[in-house]
């Protein structure tokens, strides 16, 4: 018999705390298909941020570094330029890269740094009950914009990777979604091309990954799949946004 | 051995930090530490390291902890604003326990303050600053080449402990230029092996840096980890000097570039007869008690003197434990205290009277008058 579906061998045989129809697995599942199709387990560093993806450590059986909130941009370039031959990314939500830690990615960017970036974006804060974020749809429901997410009061949703995509020192950008299974195949492929970008050494990478939060959006997990086309596609289009040439 | 070179402090310190082997600079500008990334900048690529000029402190830092946990021998350096800033990464660094150096040439606070020399972040850099059981091991240099020495040897206390060494020099020695003789250095050789660090997992287990253990158990373990090495620290790492600690009766008690001001104060005193000694902390955590229990059964008082508005001074009190008055004399701000005002405090502590704090804010230098009451009992 021959098997069609393994484990990957950059994921460890753990369960794992995420939600029932939370998109973190199939994005880990992606990273460490990508991991060890390009070969790259034994010089990959992860940097684990804080947010739901915090124990990301426990799942990919790669070396890791688990960075303060927001921070895992300049954490990846510490060991970036100690180790410029190994393989560095970050694993980020929108509540740490787009807010806390929008800073840090940007010039992370700015610098031309030669990492890879994987950003889950679900429009809410997962870990700490569902809280508003830079990311949070308007008219969008949370814990801290109980009577949904109103403009002149609290903005809107913050595009990153349009905001990234103006950056010369970024070298490729794209925005993908994992609700259904092209376009987690799609997703796949731009994971993979982030990842092949920094081992050319062509500088900053960041796929950002439309993704749900079934608990903190109080829908099924079928429901958050439908909400991620019908409400976050339209505000967050996908694409490539950067596709940088040469060097 | 070289021959001596006359060095700003801060450009000494980045030399000495590169002859102890250290190849990755992480900072941001901010007055008055600039010539370190400055010479950094210039010399770091050439001794095959990487300078970078981070966005913020609170990046460098994290930049610090990447490079830390991926084995290698780093450091950054700032003031007290940007230090500030760094107390969140000190604290995960601490935690995680990375080997690393933080310089912070001290400048006025509280907030933007001012830019000229203070002492008033030794609370910060001894008590924990960020959140957390925590401590560095902080050294409080009062001379250019007790910096540099310091420097070099902050990186191996580091290694050897795994845990964050701050040098906590103040403007004056930062700005300052004195003749440095840099000691021969095995540099890289010298750093250990990190079988720990983030290399990538080729041939080994996974490796990881963290600071998170959500399991009451296993955090509680942790700190208590931790504060077996803090002890181990206490035990192994205590430096200070005693100046005339066989027969002195009055002690000053002052660390970094005031106790070199106090110095002149004692010798100038001991000369007309009277029995004053002085204690230097060099290691402000691990904070020398010993040298104060070694005079405790002569001291009849003891002033301690800083630039704050009394910080160390608490530690002093701690550590003579009710034997004898300790007094206190400051100035804050980037006003240093002059010789003549901490004579003039001295020789009040010893007449036994009692101190009023403003009789010692004069700026102009001038000599103290005799006194008859200051005369020397024996």
């Amino acid at each position: 018999m021959k098997p069609v579906y393994l484990r990957p061998k950059s994921l460890t045989d753990t369960v794992t705390h995420y939600c029932p129809g939370c998109t973190h697995g199939i994005a880990h599942r992606l990273v460490a298909e990508v991991i060890d199709e390009l070969d790259i387990q034994g010089r990959t560093i992860g940097v684990a941020s804080v947010g739901c993806s915090v124990f990301a450590y426990n799942y990919f059986d790669v070396d890791f570094q688990q960075a303060a909130h927001g921070r895992a941009p300049a954490v990846a370039t510490g060991i970036k330029r100690v180790h410029p031959d190994k393989v560095v990314f970050t694993y980020q939500g929108d509540g740490d890269l787009a807010s806390i830690g929008a800073a840090e990615i940007v010039h992370a960017a700015a610098r031309r740094e030669n990492i890879t970036v994987i950003f889950l974006n679900n429009a809410i804060y997962g870990m700490t009950g569902g809280q508003m974020a830079p990311t949070t749809l308007p008219g969008q429901i949370t814990t801290t914009s109980p009577f949904g997410r109103e403009h002149k009061t609290q903005g809107y949703p913050l595009r990153m990777s349009e905001l990234l995509s103006a950056i010369e020192g970024a070298y490729y950008i794209a925005r993908c979604s994992l609700h259904n299974a092209s376009h987690i195949a799609r997703a796949k492929r731009a994971i993979k091309q982030a990842f092949r970008n920094q081992i050319e050494g062509k500088g900053f990478s960041m796929v950002e990954l439309l993704s749900t939060c079934p608990t903190n959006w109080r829908l099924t997990p079928v429901k958050a799949l439908e909400w991620v086309e019908k409400h976050m596609i339209p505000v967050y289009p996908l694409g490539e946004f950067r596709v940088g040439e040469g060097e | 051995m070289s021959e001596p070179i006359l060095m700003k402090g801060n450009e000494a310190i980045a030399e000495a930090a590169i002859r102890a082997g250290c190849k990755y600079f992480f900072g941001y500008p901010i007055t008055p530490q600039n010539e370190i990334p400055e010479y950094m900048s210039r010399k770091l690529p050439e001794a095959g390291g990487v300078f970078i000029q981070a966005e913020s402190e609170v990046s460098s830092i994290n930049m610090v902890y990447g490079a830390a946990g991926a084995g290698a021998r780093v450091m950054t350096s700032s003031s007290s604003p940007g230090i500030s800033l760094m107390m969140e990464g000190i604290s995960y660094i601490a935690g995680a326990e990375l080997p690393c150096v933080i310089v912070n040439i001290s400048r006025g606070g509280p907030g933007l303050g001012g830019i000229q020399p203070s002492q008033a972040d030794y609370f910060q850099a001894t008590k924990g600053g960020g959140h957390g059981d925590y401590k560095l091991i902080v050294y409080g240099p009062s001379s250019v080449q007790e910096a540099c020495d310091l420097m070099i040897k902050a990186f191996h206390v580091a290694d050897k402990y795994r845990n964050p060494v701050m040098i906590l020099g103040d403007g004056m020695i930062g700005q300052m230029m004195e003749p440095v003789v840099f000691r021969d250095e095995p540099g890289d050789a010298a750093i250990p092996e990190k079988p720990w660090a983030t290399t990538g997992n080729e041939g080994r287990q996974s490796n990881l840096i963290t600071s998170i253990y959500l399991d009451p158990e296993v955090l509680d373990a942790h700190n208590w980890n931790l504060y077996r090495k803090y002890k181990a620290i206490e035990e192994n790492e205590v430096m200070y000097e005693s100046y005339h600690e066989d027969d002195s009766e009055w002690f000053l008690v002052a660390y970094g570039t005031v106790a070199r001001i106090c110095i002149s104060v004692m010798e100038k005193m001991r000369k007309e007869g009277f029995k004053v000694g002085l204690i230097r902390p060099i290691t402000l955590w691990p904070f020398p008690k010993v040298a104060f229990d070694e005079v405790a059964g002569r001291a009849k008082a003891f002033l301690c003197v800083e630039m704050s508005t009394g910080q160390m001074v608490e530690d002093v009190r701690l550590a003579v434990g009710g034997k004898a008055p300790v007094h206190f004399y400051g100035r804050t701000g980037g006003a240093v205290p002059l010789h003549s005002n901490i004579e003039k405090r001295m020789r009040d502590v010893i007449a036994g009277r009692t101190p009023v704090v403003t009789d010692y804010l004069d700026t102009t230098t001038k000599e103290v008058e005799g006194d008859e009451t200051s005369v020397p009992a024996s």
